[in-house]
């Protein structure tokens, strides 16, 4: 760490996991309530559970990012971020009024929330992952300006990089489209078509880049890869996303009321959505291998990697699986997209987070490059139980959606979709055990924070491999 | 080595095919709003669907139910309920009678103890829906 006021991060990558934390035991509540339909009924609801699973999910992410950003902007710009006090201010409001909505969801009923927090002025709630209270809405708003405020001045201050510009303009864009959240018109058509603008645009548009600005800095540093080199790839990654992306939205314009050509256009581009993805992996693997220096934080290579596999994977293979509007046509709306969201999310969100907190977060507590062997060794084992649990939840998630698919939509005699739910329950089950697997997993990751401090730091073996 | 494809050629990849395919996609956008109209069942609309998509919001349905396949899918399909139940009578006596305890061991719609114009609103709400083009989905009447 070499400017002081990226040690604001710290606080940042903390909650994040905290919330993060809450993500998964609330996960497992839902979870449940697929098994057992009256579970913490009607105490927890399964739409409460699982709007509290979604939202800590986002904010995670966003603190997430907000960490990284504090953390990269300086080291990259050369200079101390403009405003620390201030990162620190919007860090307890964002932490409080996240808080805040949280309990809400959790103490009185939704309608309840609405009522007290005067929906009527300004109605915004109750659409999926937007369904916070609209004074939370203008509060993420407020944060994210400061932020951006904080980051673009720094950057404005000090060296410009590929990276800085790459990263500001994916946070600029996550806060100009999240202004689309306060558009919810009473035709159903025209809320769809811009919720999507939110919701697409950030998960397959500016959060891409984001993604691969993060990913561009730890291959930097871990590899000592010539700057040039990663930054032309960056380029050509984030144009490939953009490229396929931004069209791409219309694979969600399919049945929604608006027009049949989007048929073509959304198949035609999201088809090539896997492309930057595939990038991403080929760029991660190509960089690691022309390495000049073995760095000792093997645990935040193995992240950054596994970040650009299972993004491919998840967001590039299981979306590819039912993009197509024909193929789309019977899988839409059903556990074919719980699947595809949910390795999508962890390989491409979940693991670059973890990823450059893994990186930062012995630098933030004062080691020099990387902490203990014994840390990195559960850590890594973090890795691959938290990975391969997502991996079989997903695979189980698929085949209940081809089951759903095939009982309730594609077979002579469909069956109501209750009866279905029913006959799929066997893969909800092992659904659920592989969730407590990914919580063992994360509970392993969290300890390896607090073993081995005593110890000293791991260190690269065989200097310098490549030319 | 010649570098035959430089950064600069990267960069430039980057922001001008941004800015095209934004602009296409702005393109197909206003194409959609002339378009829709004609698909979007708009002629339904008046306060009743209004306060019925404010009954359906304020109430979280989307966090249990998929409405034209969105949403959460821990209960059926509501953009075709209309169709499936028959009348907003059908769709409204049974939203009614959710017991508030729920149901042993099976998955249950909570009691939202919702005024008979809000059942009305919210019923008349989803027949709007269910007048949508959809382009033919759901592939089955089960949603």
């Amino acid at each position: 760490m070499k400017y002081q006021s990226q040690k604001v991060a710290k606080l940042y990558f903390i909650a994040a996991i905290g919330l993060f934390v809450g993500q998964i035991l609330f996960g497992l509540i839902i979870g449940a309530q697929y098994i057992w339909g009256d579970f913490l009924f009607p105490e927890i609801p399964f739409n409460v559970a699982r709007m509290v699973h979604t939202n800590l999910l986002i904010v995670w992410l966003l603190f997430g990012f907000m960490g990284a950003a504090y953390y990269l902007v300086p080291e990259e710009a050369e200079t101390d971020l403009v405003m620390p006090w201030l990162a620190t201010l919007m860090f307890w409001i964002f932490l409080a009024a996240g808080a805040a909505t949280i309990l809400g969801y959790l103490l009185v009923p939704y309608s309840s929330l609405a009522e007290l927090t005067q929906n009527d002025l300004l109605p915004t709630m109750g659409r999926e992952f937007l369904e916070q209270p609209t004074i939370t809405k203008l509060g993420i708003v407020v944060v994210a300006l400061a932020f951006l405020a904080n980051i673009g001045l720094t950057i404005l201050k000090g060296r410009k990089t590929v990276i800085n510009l790459v990263l500001l303009m994916g946070l600029a864009g996550l806060a100009v489209f999240f202004l689309f959240s306060f558009f919810n018109p009473v035709n159903i058509v025209w809320d769809k078509y811009y919720w999507w603008w939110v919701v697409h645009l950030w998960v397959e548009g500016v959060w891409e880049l984001i993604l691969g600005s993060i990913l561009a800095f730890i291959l930097i540093k871990t590899t000592g890869v010539d700057r040039e080199v990663i930054e032309k790839w960056l380029y050509v990654i984030i144009a490939m996303t953009l490229i396929t992306g931004i069209v791409g939205t219309g694979h969600h314009y399919y049945w929604i009321g608006t027009p049949e050509f989007w048929q073509w256009w959304g198949s035609i581009f999201s088809a090539m959505e896997p492309i930057p993805f595939f990038m991403m992996t080929v760029f991660a693997f190509n960089m690691v291998n022309k390495r000049r220096r073995n760095h000792p934080n093997k645990a935040a290579v193995l992240w950054a990697l596994g970040t650009a596999v299972m993004a491919f994977l998840g967001a590039g293979v299981w979306g590819f699986l039912h993009t197509l509007a024909p193929v789309n046509y019977y899988t839409h709306g059903t556990q074919i997209t719980a699947a595809h969201g949910h390795m999508a999310f962890y390989g491409a969100y979940v693991m670059i987070n973890l990823a450059i907190i893994s990186y930062a977060m012995p630098l933030l507590r004062g080691r020099e490059a990387a902490n203990s062997n014994k840390s990195q060794v559960l850590e890594m084992w973090g890795f691959w139980l938290m990975t391969i649990s997502i991996i079989f939840i997903t695979l189980f998630l698929t085949a209940a959606g081809i089951l759903q698919v095939y009982l309730q939509r594609f077979s002579d005699s469909p069956m109501p979709f209750m009866v279905v739910q029913e006959k799929i329950e066997l893969f909800y089950v092992l659904r659920e055990l592989t969730g407590l697997v990914f919580l063992a997993g994360l509970i392993v990751y969290i300890a390896s924070s607090f073993v081995g401090s005593n110890e000293p730091e791991a260190t690269a073996e065989g200097e310098v491999v490549a030319s | 080595m010649a570098q035959a494809f430089t950064k600069a050629m990267a960069r430039n990849i980057f922001y001008g095919g941004t800015a095209f395919f934004f602009l296409l996609f702005l393109a197909l956008t206003f194409q959609t709003h002339s378009v829709v109209p004609e698909r979007d069942n708009h002629e339904a609309i008046n306060d009743v669907v209004a306060l019925g998509k404010k009954v359906w919001e304020e109430n979280d349905c989307i966090g249990c139910h998929t409405l034209l396949g969105e949403g959460a899918y821990f209960a059926p399909e509501l953009g075709n309920v209309y169709k499936r139940f028959g009348s907003t009578d059908a769709i409204k006596a049974f939203i009614a009678s959710r017991p508030r305890d729920g149901v042993p061991g099976r998955r249950s719609m909570p009691q939202f103890n919702l005024s008979d114009e809000e059942l009305e609103a919210v019923a008349q709400f989803l027949k709007y829906v269910s007048g949508v083009n959809s382009a033919n989905w759901p592939p089955s009447p089960q949603g």
